[in-house]
């Protein structure tokens, strides 16, 4: 069986003239699938998809440790990209009420409480008659009514959930002060990472999602047919369905800025540069030099998150300076692109096909004294 | 990312005032999940959350929320991996009929897998956001999306199917003609060409599904072919039993029986892998939908090899069994990946203990 290409050879009605989508086929140097990478370090995203001048690609380097949860970053991308409401929802914890990157948040302020100190700030109020936090009961709260929710949960950042809030009682206010220690404040805004292996461009299947010529990621909203594959492609989460539109959706890096030279609305927004837009090659030898400067000053648990070229996606194109493991902000620990066990996939699947074909010959060829009848 | 050299601070649970950040493993659920780490009783006294969830222990989450977006692909998903698998199980069974001088067999294979087909088509232009753009899918061909690569194995596979399907509604006026024997002849090339796609259309939603981030279906790539493929033989089998005459059935019961087995094996050793993603399919509807279908493809399967030969009812009823456990057998494959995506220690558990295995072996530690 013919599994491992499909055997009509190139669809019609390709990009024609535009030349700002080539997809990882039909490209006019007729180099074949094979020669586009996979998996692993890649130098030129760009270049591997087919743009043979181009500018250098960039990206985000996200330093969360300067972030203070302002969402200017969230305000500007839905002003400038036009983003619908994604469903106005208190959710009873922190002060994050986005919840998730989704079709209609392209931009999301994490707000993780914890109890503990942040490097070796004392925040004082432990001697308070509150007692400092009490994040610990409320988040529970909060985490058992998500999971109730039909996607548990998945659907914040593209529609509304309710989880009863607002209420009258403090979530966790039945627990008493005593219970609570010192806390610190983590904020990170999350994106889409733009990732240098992106598993939503892989499993597209109508080439609406295309790698642009500075390296990032973008969906056609022309293209797409709404078919959901990426939403299931992507190892982030970010990606997903618009209810009602049918499409997929999520940060274009600005494309429209970055073509105009500008900077993309969340970078030029954020006051404290949390967001630091640039190229890619400078952004990850300014986030090495402010991870060196912090681990100095002692703040020990800083580590760069997605900066690795190494790493099961290739390095992201956005990538996070972190006060804390990645989970804890909602981040996948160590995420890879499922395109990596692709050729292994259809050789199992070419073995399967053709044992139902075997076992098929089989069955008949055994009746009737072992030939035909 | 990780292995960049850094210092990692000491997983989390070493200092004690961290670990209240992972919210959910801690307090009720927490408990329904101790309770029991069997896959046996599925209810507890917190419902479906205590069923759903991972046992797993410690593992530290954002609010416990999902870090991954479940599937937004709905039931009609689920189905088309059915009545595409069936389709290509009744092609192939209907080419070898025709080939082997079985008329009736031949006939119901070719009109139900056209059948099949049509349902097919209509069940995944249904599932798009965006129905009437449905074309689109036609604009590339793109080997890194298994949902192209598709596209292209029906687009191939439908002209046959159809004309095999078309020769068969011929009126028997008509047969004697010239005409009628031309049509006849381009219906037995239509069938083995649809009979030689087949196999690719019944193997490739594995794949489809195995080329995700959803934790269960990526993990269980490995066996995911050989239930699909012996799901398909087993309902395209059922059918043959269902509707053809007991006398022309036999390869219909017996590639049931080489199906079922297939199938029956393949479901086994999904769960038996060692990680925790396997768990998503022993818990839960997933786990409720794959019992179910067992004990029917086993059913379904028994009979065809000992009652079915003796009569039509029996063979009707073992083919009924054989079908509903296919399609069980996708539904449940299809929980068990959603179920993985809703719950963040499918994600976050084996990524996590992949990192420490990785550090353990760096020079860090
Ligand atoms: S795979 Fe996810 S994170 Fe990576 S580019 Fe696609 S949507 Fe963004
Ligand atoms: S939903 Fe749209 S962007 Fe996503 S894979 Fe399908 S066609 Fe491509």
């Amino acid at each position: 069986m013919t599994d491992e290409h499909g055997p009509g050879g190139c669809g019609p009605g390709e990009y024609g003239p535009d030349e700002r989508s080539p997809d990882k086929h039909g490209r006019p140097d007729g180099r074949g699938p094979r020669g586009h990478s996979l998996y692993g370090p890649l130098e030129d995203p760009a270049a591997d998809a087919g743009h043979r001048e181009h500018p250098p690609r960039v990206g985000f380097f996200t330093d969360t440790s300067v972030c203070i949860g302002c969402k200017a970053c969230e305000v500007a991308c839905k002003e400038w990209n036009d983003v619908p409401e994604d469903g106005l929802d208190l959710l009873g914890m922190s002060f994050d009420n986005t919840g998730m990157l989704g079709a209609s948040s392209w931009r999301h302020v994490a707000f993780v409480e914890q109890e503990r100190p942040l490097g070796r700030q004392d925040a004082g109020l432990a001697g308070l008659p509150t007692g400092p936090s009490g994040t610990g009961q409320t988040a529970e709260v909060v985490a058992d009514a998500l999971r109730e929710t039909p996607r548990g949960g998945g659907e914040l950042g593209t529609g509304p959930v309710d989880l009863g809030f607002p209420s009258f009682d403090l979530p966790g206010a039945a627990t008493g002060a005593e219970a609570r220690t010192d806390f610190r404040w983590l904020m990170a805004s999350d994106v889409c990472k733009h990732c240098t292996h992106a598993g939503c461009l892989d499993v597209c299947p109508t080439g609406a999602l295309f790698r642009t010529e500075f390296g990032s990621v973008v969906v056609q909203p022309d293209i797409c047919n709404g078919c959901g594959y990426c939403v299931s492609g992507c190892p982030y989460g970010v990606i997903d369905r618009r209810p009602g539109d049918g499409r997929a959706w999520k940060c274009t890096l600005c494309y429209d800025r970055l073509r105009g030279g500008l900077e993309p609305a969340c970078a030029q927004a954020c006051p404290t540069d949390s967001i630091q837009f640039g190229p890619l090659d400078e952004l990850r030898e300014r986030a090495d030099r402010r991870l060196e400067h912090l681990h100095e000053a002692g703040v020990e648990e800083a580590r760069l998150y997605g900066r690795d070229p190494g790493d099961g996606v290739g390095g992201d194109g956005a990538f996070f300076l972190l006060l804390d493991e990645p989970e804890v902000y909602g981040l996948p620990p160590d995420p890879v692109v499922p395109t990596r066990d692709l050729p292994s996939m259809w050789k199992y699947a070419g073995a399967a096909a053709s044992a139902l074909l075997a076992a098929t010959a089989a069955v008949f060829v055994k009746s009737g004294g072992g030939g035909r009848r | 990312m990780s292995d960049d050299g850094l210092p990692r601070e000491p997983r989390g649970d070493a200092d004690a005032a961290d670990v209240r950040a992972d919210t959910s493993t801690s307090g009720r659920s927490h408990e329904g999940r101790d309770g029991r780490d069997g896959h046996d009783g599925h209810e507890s006294r917190d419902g479906h959350r205590g069923e759903t969830a991972a046992p797993a222990a410690g593992f530290r989450s954002y609010y416990g929320r999902p870090v991954l977006k479940p599937p937004v692909w709905k039931w009609q998903v689920p189905a088309y991996l059915f009545t595409g698998g069936l389709s290509a199980g009744a092609a192939l069974l209907s080419a070898g009929a025709d080939l082997t001088g079985r008329p009736a067999l031949c006939r119901t294979g070719r009109l139900a897998g056209f059948g099949a087909l049509l349902a097919s088509t209509c069940l995944l232009i249904a599932d798009l956001g965006r129905p009437e753009r449905f074309h689109h899918m036609l604009r590339v061909a793109k080997p890194t999306s298994p949902m192209s690569v598709g596209t292209w194995i029906l687009v191939a596979y439908g002209p046959g199917s159809g004309l095999a399907a078309a020769a068969e509604l011929l009126p028997a006026s008509w047969r004697a003609g010239r005409p009628g024997r031309l049509l006849h002849r381009a219906g037995r090339a239509g069938g083995l060409w649809a009979a030689a796609f087949a196999p690719g259309l019944a193997s490739y939603t594995a794949v489809l599904l195995s080329q995700t981030a959803v934790p269960a279906w990526h993990e269980a790539r490995r066996e995911l072919p050989f239930l699909f493929t012996g799901s398909a033989a087993a309902s395209g089998a059922g059918l043959g039993m269902l509707l053809a005459p007991v006398a022309e059935a036999a390869p219909a019961r017996r590639l049931a029986a080489v199906g079922a087995a297939a199938e029956l094996a393949a479901a086994r050793l999904v769960e038996r892998r060692p990680g925790l993603e396997a768990r998503a399919y022993t818990r839960g509807r997933a786990h409720r939908l794959r019992r179910a279908a067992d004990f029917l493809t086993l059913g379904g399967a028994l009979a065809a090899v000992t009652v079915a030969r003796r009569g039509r009812p029996a063979a009707a009823a073992a083919g009924l069994a054989l079908l509903a456990g296919s399609a069980l057998q996708r539904f449940g494959t299809f929980e068990a990946g959603v179920a993985s995506t809703k719950d963040p220690a499918y994600v976050v558990v084996p990524q996590r203990a992949r990192l420490d295995r990785l550090s353990e072996r760096g020079p860090d530690r």
